[in-house]
């Protein structure tokens, strides 16, 4: 794809005007750093960032019957999401691989559903083919979606929130509309950085206006992609299309938990059948946290070795700036799979000794 | 004391046959933090344009190659134990190795400083 192909964040320009370097993501122009990966990590981990996620989708599925519609797709408890909570629901195919993972929320009108940016269009096509007459699935392509995450984001925020309740309502997964500045937004206290933050979905045109607003404030900076990555990989959450993809099942990635466990009694959602018999015999690799030595880090696609045979395989990995060497995640035979195991990842010839340990790698930090 | 520049975003600084190597301050602004760095050991015998010396910065891997040939006489191990080192000096202390030149006249045609700095501004 070239550069003129790409669709550009309604902080485009603002990003550009801040020293962000813009990379193709998701098929956006997207910040990738603006002073610094490792900088705006430990900002993150330290104050607040403030990441552009407008890439992602954001959906809206309404209608009489959308309920219903929606447990049809998802392996997910709607009877228990009351308004105003959100939860990690995952998109399977017939055969139980993962098309996509995101979070939904239950609206008063219907459910507000955030995907990924690079996954969001063949989502709504296959959702689209398969949701009954009468509910239907809006992209909001006019809303902007901001995450605030880090220790100093809910202080800030507070001074702008305010709506029909206190922000401090808000506890790990829930969400709520607030108006930030005067600006009607939809508020929900989630991330992807394992610090607590919040997610600010609200229209495009005042982008600018409430990222100037938040970036004036001491605690904040922005932050880009970069950072947003090795954040997330330190937090142990999976990327779609790295650590999660049609290839994978809810068992084998460590998500068996999103599967409401009605919904595994009774099914009636893709894949269930296959799920059902992987649940119970168990998987045969599962994904597990990797921790070397040194400084060397190990990326996806490198073998995972138990001697000289290859248990797995690196879905993903870099250099942890919290905890100071390299991480990774790897898909591993479940033979080798407990924590404390020791495993090596061949990397540029040479082989590096990693310990199997538990995710995440850097504790959560949520506001439960 | 002359210093050359190549298109790979490198620097050599040439004393009589003697070369000191290392990558430029847009090389290392491109790569961002890096956190590895492997340097040859001295007697390697390098071929200009064979694999020298790997970065690692917390986005991608690279691979630092010979822009000349040569016999590598020191590594630079202090950006071995401190990486960091080539974010914040490049183009000085944060340099990767020196060799002795084996052959001079690959020299000729790499750029001067004022060249470079209009290539690289070039490449965005």
């Amino acid at each position: 794809m070239s550069d003129e192909d790409l669709q550009l964040l309604p902080l485009d320009a603002w990003h550009r005007a801040r020293g962000g370097r813009m990379v193709p993501f998701a098929g956006y122009a997207m910040p990738v750093q603006f002073e610094g990966i490792v900088a705006e990590h430990e900002w993150t981990r330290s104050r607040a960032a403030l990441f552009d996620v407008s890439h992602m989708g954001q959906l809206f599925v309404s209608g009489e019957g959308a309920e219903a519609a929606l447990e049809a797709l998802l392996p997910i408890d709607l009877a228990t999401l009351e308004h105003g909570a959100l939860r990690y629901s995952l998109l399977l195919d017939d055969n139980g691989g993962i098309i996509d993972d995101l979070i939904v929320s239950r609206w008063r009108q219907g459910f507000y559903l955030v995907v990924n940016g690079a996954t969001k269009r063949g989502d709504v096509d296959w959702m689209r083919e398969r949701l009954p007459g009468g509910v239907t699935l809006e992209l909001l392509e006019d809303r902007a979606l901001l995450a605030l995450q880090g220790p100093a984001a809910f202080a800030v925020l507070e001074r702008y929130a305010t709506g029909q309740w206190p922000l401090s309502a808000l506890t790990f997964m829930r969400g709520g509309r607030f108006e930030i500045a005067g600006t009607a937004a939809w508020v929900s206290r989630t991330g992807y950085t394992g610090e607590d933050g919040f997610e600010l979905s609200f229209a495009a045109t005042d982008a600018e206006r409430v990222a100037d607003l938040l970036c004036a404030e001491p605690e904040v900076k922005p932050a880009g992609l970069g950072a947003r990555d090795s954040l997330r990989l330190e937090a142990g959450l999976p990327l779609y299309g790295h650590d999660l993809s049609r290839e994978t099942d809810p068992g084998t990635a460590g998500l068996a938990w999103s599967i409401a466990s009605r919904r595994r009694e009774q099914g009636g959602f893709p894949g269930h059948a296959r799920i059902a018999a992987l649940l119970a015999e168990g998987p045969a690799r599962r994904r597990v946290g990797l921790s070397l030595d040194g400084r060397l880090p190990a990326r996806e696609g490198a073998p995972v070795l138990n001697g000289e045979a290859e248990v797995g395989r690196v879905t993903s990995g870099g250099f942890s700036p919290t905890l100071g060497h390299p991480i990774a995640m790897a898909y591993v035979d479940s033979a080798h799979a407990r924590p404390g195991t020791l495993l090596a990842i061949e990397v540029r010839g040479r082989m590096l000794e990693a310990r199997v340990v538990p995710l995440p790698f850097v504790p959560h930090r949520y506001h439960r | 004391m002359t210093r050359f520049f190549t298109e790979e975003h490198e620097w050599i600084e040439v004393d009589g046959d003697s070369a000191t190597i290392g990558i430029t301050d847009h090389a290392q602004s491109q790569l961002g933090d890096i956190v590895f760095v492997e340097v040859p050991k001295p007697g390697t015998v390098l071929r200009k344009g064979q694999e020298a010396a790997v970065v690692e910065s917390v986005k991608a891997a690279s691979d630092v190659y010979a822009p000349v040939s040569g016999t590598v006489t020191e590594g630079n191990t202090a950006i071995e134990d401190n990486p960091a080192l080539v974010n914040s000096a490049a183009e000085g202390e944060g340099w990767f190795f020196r060799l002795t030149l084996s052959d001079p006249t690959e020299l000729d045609g790499l750029m001067d400083e004022p060249a470079y700095r209009d290539f690289a501004a070039s490449q965005g």
